[in-house]
């Protein structure tokens, strides 16, 4: 029951509840010593009645019962009269131990036990359902049985949805009638029953429903859930997409020895240096996907065979799906110019974490070009040396601008198909905005302008491909502004979700994004072509994101925000710099996506938190992998099992050992003291620079 | 009534309290000074309970309203052998009842079956589920007496026969179907203020400057829209005269009265288990109301005598003084106090004054309050005004049938599941405050002509009329049902009257001076005036006494039998 004021316990109570306590060890002793004989006789049976009745909670006790139970049926002179007599009693049991307490998981467990046998009349439970959920009508419990006792009876959805109905009707503010609500739902979009419960059909009508209970009482919880559950319905996808790809379609990759290349004729966004003979291609899906390989996505080149190709999913989580995957495609030391096709899911077989399938093939297909290395050792020694000041960068010249034009289209991935079936969704949202719009017009409401701050959002990520803009992406970010004000519990939250939007704002359009990107030149250098920086410095992010528009970056910087996490920054594949200097970031686990980069040659940690609790929170709140395989891991390793400086600093180890750096700034850390640092030199042979100082 | 059966004489003769008529509030007046041991004789002219609050036969309802329409017949002369000691001072009626209007268009069916319907005199009035009525019958365990069914829904109406649902709840408004989004929202958290306001939230508290203000002007605060600010004026603060017309508005609500009708009516919903709606109608009709508390007072040992008038008052030749009543059989009674039924008058002896003594002495209540009459009208029909529901209030707002209605007219469905008629035929219950009898009338018409069918020639051919309309409205309503689907009722066919009795009740009767007498049915909807006022009465004959004591309980655990059965 709810909203029933807790009251302090009257003496006599107490007596009571002790007397009540005394009685119950009793009859739990006695229990006991039946249980444990194996003792099964109609005495012993019934003792543990009574005991279930007083105490519903006792699981022993219903165990108990399931054993005399199946004892009673294996018994020679057993007939359906008096199986049904024994299950019978079962049903009666648990009837009385609900009354006494109707939220007891054992009861309605032992019930759907009793059921399960079959020899009971599945009818009577809808009766006693009735009974138990006009007593309480939000009780999870009940609702649970419901679904399992509807779904014995083959009783139609389209019932239970008017059951559900009725009792919405009855008093809107029950969470449990809702989620059915969604539950029948879904399982009808999934029967796509009778042709007419197609989405487009319904969620309107769900909309127009819910809207009433909003409206009437926007204070009321229950009724933004189900709001959520709806607008998830309208913005995904059933099945998964490719949002992105590098490189893109129709791009030209330049590989060359070392960051120089040849002219303008390539784009900077897609000419890498690459001293591993090889380079990714990346593949970016709009949800989570599973069965990435070689013969869902083939890659038909000249110079490298597809069976070869190993795909990779990029997840801070070690499980087999990920929006993200990788695979590395080698290439020849020779001059070459090829041309490289992607096909994508013509054969089924990758699949969403829902469970629908990539439905949707799609190609892409780049020119590769491979110029030999042609070493020069004073310009290595200078490329390695470079420290992201604001005076080496210079705004990116407006003289290549033809040419990243041409790039930024193809950074994303265009699915026409998805245009005219989206219609309905596009205006079903755009209906939402006005009525969330006028809501807030009447009430000041925090989960009004959350909802409305989300609508706007699906909307754009919706329209962009097409409009090319993000119309709305201002008035999200000032309803995110005014939730951190309004709402400081929870503050992170939308001060992350701002930084999202910020994002997806930033590189929404390639004025805005060319507004980021400077040329990085060093003084020193005497670099013919300069490298392009992304910088997203000064922001105030909390979170990172727009991934999907940055696959192509190689030189990032993110210094001077608010960054606690970078998750999902392991989809930047192509990434050898990157500075994260005056940051949030509280531990080395935090550093966990920069583990999947091969190619991160700098790193600019300094000046964040790291070690300033000596308690690693983050690695409860983020199922990092490191928390589990940590100990098998390093009992393997057995260069580390000697080393004791390196047990005490088995987190480093772990995030530091898979590095591949050249240079590495860590200074303004509470853990960064010499004798950290001095470890962090062992665990890396190869980093050549530590806080600007060189290495022997 | 004019021939006395002869009775058996009343013994004892002398009483604590004698009462006159067994309306509702004689009989709580009856119950609550038998509770306080009184000893009490109820009396009643009638031959049967309630006088002018009972629930009558078809055939009887005509013949009693006539009875109380015109003067007094003529009066007894004193009888020459009266004892020395006393003056005879003359009773007569006062005509209540006025434009009376039968019109009978089923005559067999009806007249054959005229026991079977118990029909209100003082129509239409409902029970909340939280009024006076209700905490008085469960204080007083006359409960024990009665059964109730709710009253569902209430309705707006409006001139096109459409009936609007009255959201009058947070279930109601998110059911609704009539008020948009915005609207829904506005008067939902106008109920929450009030709610906070009543639960003494300090955020929430409305400022005593808008309580003493009037509520129509406070709802306008609150910007509600016309529509809402109907509903909750006239459809849920049960407001009788147009608000917004200060003019001819003679109820003027202030936000403290209408947040108390809020109250009482949120209070009312909900209240009772199986009550849905926030009324209760007592099964076989109003005037058992007035029965339960006559077996309450008998239980207590009031001595009741129906079919027994009263011809005089005696009073004490000297000292001027109330010493007891004779009867029509021509008995002496005495007791020390007396209680009037309001249509009793004292005719004082020719060409005198009343003789002072008896202006100090007697007890005295008065009704001076002018409120003009109240037109009521009482329907049969076959159909419900709307289909699938049964026992319902229609609101008709001041302005809402025609231009100058400046009061609001009530309008009451009672089903035969409430044993008021035959089975499946419906009651209509209609009323409306007026200055005379024909602006009655033509509020009473035009919600008649607004909702039903009225046969044209009454008598003749009105059964085969009434089967036609029947095959009519069966193939209207399956027409209806393809094509339009609207809100509207209006494209249904309307119900046929069979039977109407229309008249005009008086509110108020000359002032009486010197008798303590109880106040005549009100024109409100509950009973929550009348309570108060037999409150009061019984305060001033009995000054020392508890009205009700709750040590008289007898049956304090109530509540599963003051709600309806199902």
């Amino acid at each position: 029951m709810h909203g029933r004021p807790r009251k302090a316990p009257k003496p006599e109570d107490e007596a009571a509840s002790s007397a009540k306590a005394q009685k119950l060890r009793a009859l739990q002793t006695q229990f006991f010593t039946f249980h444990h004989n194996k003792i099964y006789t109609k005495e012993a049976v019934e003792l543990s009645a009574k005991l279930l009745e007083i105490n519903p909670e006792s699981y022993t006790a219903w165990n108990y019962r399931k054993l005399a139970v199946e004892h009673y049926l294996n018994l020679p002179d057993c007939n359906p009269d008096s199986i049904k007599s024994v299950l019978d009693d079962e049903l009666r049991v648990v009837e009385n131990a609900l009354r006494q307490n109707f939220k007891s998981y054992g009861a309605w467990h032992h019930r759907k036990w009793v059921l399960s046998k079959g020899h009971s009349s599945i009818d009577n439970e809808l009766r006693l359902l009735d009974k138990f959920q006009k007593a309480d009508s939000r009780n999870f419990h009940a609702w649970n049985y419901r679904r399992y006792v509807a779904e014995s009876m083959k009783r139609s959805e389209q019932d239970e949805l008017k059951y559900a109905e009725d009792m919405i009707y009855t008093n809107f503010s029950n969470y449990s009638a809702w989620h059915n609500r969604s539950v029948l739902l879904s399982a009808l979009f999934e029967k796509k029953a009778g042709g007419f419960l197609l989405k487009e059909k319904v969620l309107p009508e769900e909309y127009e429903f819910i809207h009433q209970a909003i409206f009437t009482d926007p204070d009321d919880q229950s009724g933004w859930f189900y709001h959520l559950w709806l607008l998830d319905q309208t913005v995904t996808t059933d099945s998964p997409l490719l949002a992105s790809s590098w490189p893109g379609h129709g791009s030209d990759v330049l590989l060359v020895g070392d960051r120089c290349y040849n002219g303008s004729a390539f784009s900077p966004f897609s000419a890498l240096h690459s001293d591993s003979g090889s380079f990714p291609i990346v593949l970016y899906f709009n949800q989570p996907v599973g069965g990435v390989n070689s013969s869902t996505v083939t890659v038909e080149c000249g110079f490298n065979k597809n069976e070869d190709l190993f795909w990779k999913p990029l997840s801070a989580s070690n499980s087999q799906t990920a929006r993200v995957w990788v695979a590395h495609l080698k290439v020849p030391s020779s001059d070459l110019h090829s041309t490289v096709e992607v096909s994508v899911g013509h054969s089924k077989g990758i699949i969403s974490t829902r469970g629908f399938v990539y439905s949707h093939p799609s190609m892409f297909s780049f020119k590769v070009h491979v110029q030999p290395m042609e070493r020069d050792s004073s310009q290595v020694s200078v490329a390695e040396n470079i420290s992201l000041r604001e005076e080496n960068f210079k705004v990116y010249g407006t003289q290549s601008e033809e040419s990243i034009i041409d790039s930024f289209d193809q950074l994303i991935i265009k699915n026409g198909h998805e245009t005219t079936a989206s219609n309905w969704r596009f205006e079903a949202l755009a209906k939402e905005i006005e009525c969330f719009r006028e809501l807030l017009s009447l009430v000041d409401c925090k989960i009004g302008k959350l909802t409305l701050a989300r609508l706007l959002k699906a909307y754009d990520a919706m329209s962009y491909p097409f409009a090319n803009k993000l119309v709305h992406s201002e008035e999200v970010l000032e309803l995110y502004s005014d939730l951190m004000k309004l709402d400081p519990t929870h503050y992170q939250f939308y001060k992350d979700e701002h930084s999202i939007v910020l994002l997806q704002k930033v590189t929404s359009s390639k004025e805005s994004l060319l507004q980021h990107c400077f040329q990085y030149k060093d003084s020193a250098s005497s670099a013919i072509c300069d490298p392009i920086c992304l910088r997203l410095n000064n922001l105030s992010l909390s979170r990172m994101g727009a991934f999907e528009k940055l696959l192509w970056v190689q030189m990032l910087d993110l210094s001077h925000n608010e960054l606690q996490s970078i998750e999902g920054l392991e989809a930047m594949q192509l990434l050898s710099c990157l500075s994260l200097r005056n940051n949030k970031l509280r531990s080395l686990t935090a550093l966990e996506p920069l583990r999947k980069l091969k190619s991160l040659r700098i790193l600019d940690i300094s000046y964040n938190q790291i070690g300033d609790q000596s308690i690693d929170t983050t690695r409860y709140v983020c199922s990092s992998p490191l928390s589990h395989s940590v100990g098998s891991e390093l009992n393997r390793d057995e260069t580390v099992t000697s080393d004791v400086a390196l047990i005490n600093n088995w987190e480093a180890f772990f995030i530091f050992k898979d590095f591949n750096l050249n240079q590495l700034d860590i200074v303004g850390n509470t853990i960064a003291d010499e004798k950290f640092k001095s470890v962090l030199v062992k665990i890396m042979p190869k980093l050549k620079q530590l806080d600007g100082k060189l290495l022997d | 009534m004019d021939d006395i059966p002869p009775y058996p004489p009343i013994d004892p003769t002398t009483f604590d309290l004698i009462v006159i008529g067994t309306g509702l509030p004689e009989s709580i007046i009856a119950a609550a000074a038998s509770t306080a041991s009184k000893s009490v004789l109820h009396l009643d002219p009638n031959p049967f309970y309630g006088s002018h609050f009972s629930s009558l036969p078809l055939a009887d309802l005509p013949s009693f309203l006539s009875s109380h329409s015109t003067s007094p017949s003529p009066p007894h002369s004193p009888s020459s052998d009266d004892p020395n000691e006393f003056s005879l001072l003359e009773f007569a009626t006062r005509p209540l009842y006025s434009s009376i209007d039968i019109s009978t268009f089923s005559p067999n069916l009806l007249d054959q079956h005229s026991r079977k319907f118990n029909l209100d005199v003082a129509g239409p009035r409902v029970l909340f589920c939280a009024d006076k009525s209700i905490e008085l019958l469960l204080r007083t365990g006359t409960n024990q007496y009665m059964e109730f069914k709710s009253v569902d829904a209430t309705f707006v109406g409006d001139n096109k026969g459409n009936l609007w649902s009255v959201p009058d709840s947070r279930a109601a408004i998110f059911k609704d179907k009539s008020l948009g989004l915005v609207e829904k929202n506005k008067l939902m958290r106008f109920f929450k203020l009030v709610q906070g306001h009543l639960a003494g939230e300090q955020d929430v508290k409305i400022s005593e400057e808008d309580l003493q203000s009037p509520f129509v002007d406070f709802l306008n605060k609150m910007g509600l829209p016309p529509k809402i600010k109907s509903f909750i004026l006239y459809a849920i603060a049960m407001a009788d005269y147009d608000q917004e017309d200060t003019g001819v508005c003679r109820d003027l609500l202030k936000t403290k009265d209408g947040i108390d009708q809020l109250a009482l009516y949120n209070a009312s919903i909900g209240r009772f288990q199986n009550a849905s709606g926030a009324f209760l109608y007592p099964i076989y009709g109003q005037g058992e109301l007035s029965q339960a508390f006559c077996r309450r007072a008998a239980v207590k040992g009031c001595l009741y005598v129906l079919r027994m008038p009263v011809t005089a008052l005696l009073v004490d030749k000297d000292t001027g003084c109330y010493k007891g009543v004779r009867l029509a059989s021509g008995q002496d009674i005495f007791s020390q106090k007396l209680i009037l039924d309001p249509t009793f008058k004292v005719t004082l002896p020719l060409g005198s004054s009343p003789p002072l003594p008896l202006k100090e002495k007697l007890p005295f209540f008065s009704l001076k309050d002018d409120k003009g009459k109240i037109a009521r009208g009482i329907c049969i029909t076959k159909t419900s005004l709307k289909p699938d529901i049964s026992n319902f209030l229609v609101v008709y707002p001041p302005r809402s049938l025609f231009p100058e209605q400046v009061t609001s007219i009530r309008l009451l469905q009672i089903a035969s599941n409430l044993a008021v008629c035959l089975p499946g035929m419906f009651v209509l219950y209609i009323s409306a405050l007026c200055n005379d009898d024909d602006q009655g009338k033509k509020l009473i018409h035009a919600v008649m002509n607004t909702l039903l069918t009225v046969p044209l020639d009454s008598e003749s051919n009105a059964a085969v009329q009434s089967e036609t309309a029947e095959i009519g409205s069966a193939v209207q309503d399956e027409t209806s049902e393809s094509s339009s689907g609207g809100p509207s009722d209006s494209g249904e066919e309307k119900p046929t009257l069979l039977w109407s009795a229309l008249y005009s009740q008086e509110l108020t009767l000359g002032q009486v001076d010197f008798i303590c007498s109880t106040p005549m049915p009100d024109g409100k909807l509950n009973y929550n005036d009348l309570i108060d006022t037999t409150f009061k009465i019984f305060q001033e004959i009995y000054p020392e006494e508890e009205f009700f004591p709750e040590t008289s309980l007898e049956n304090p655990e109530v509540d599963g039998d003051a709600s309806p059965e199902t």
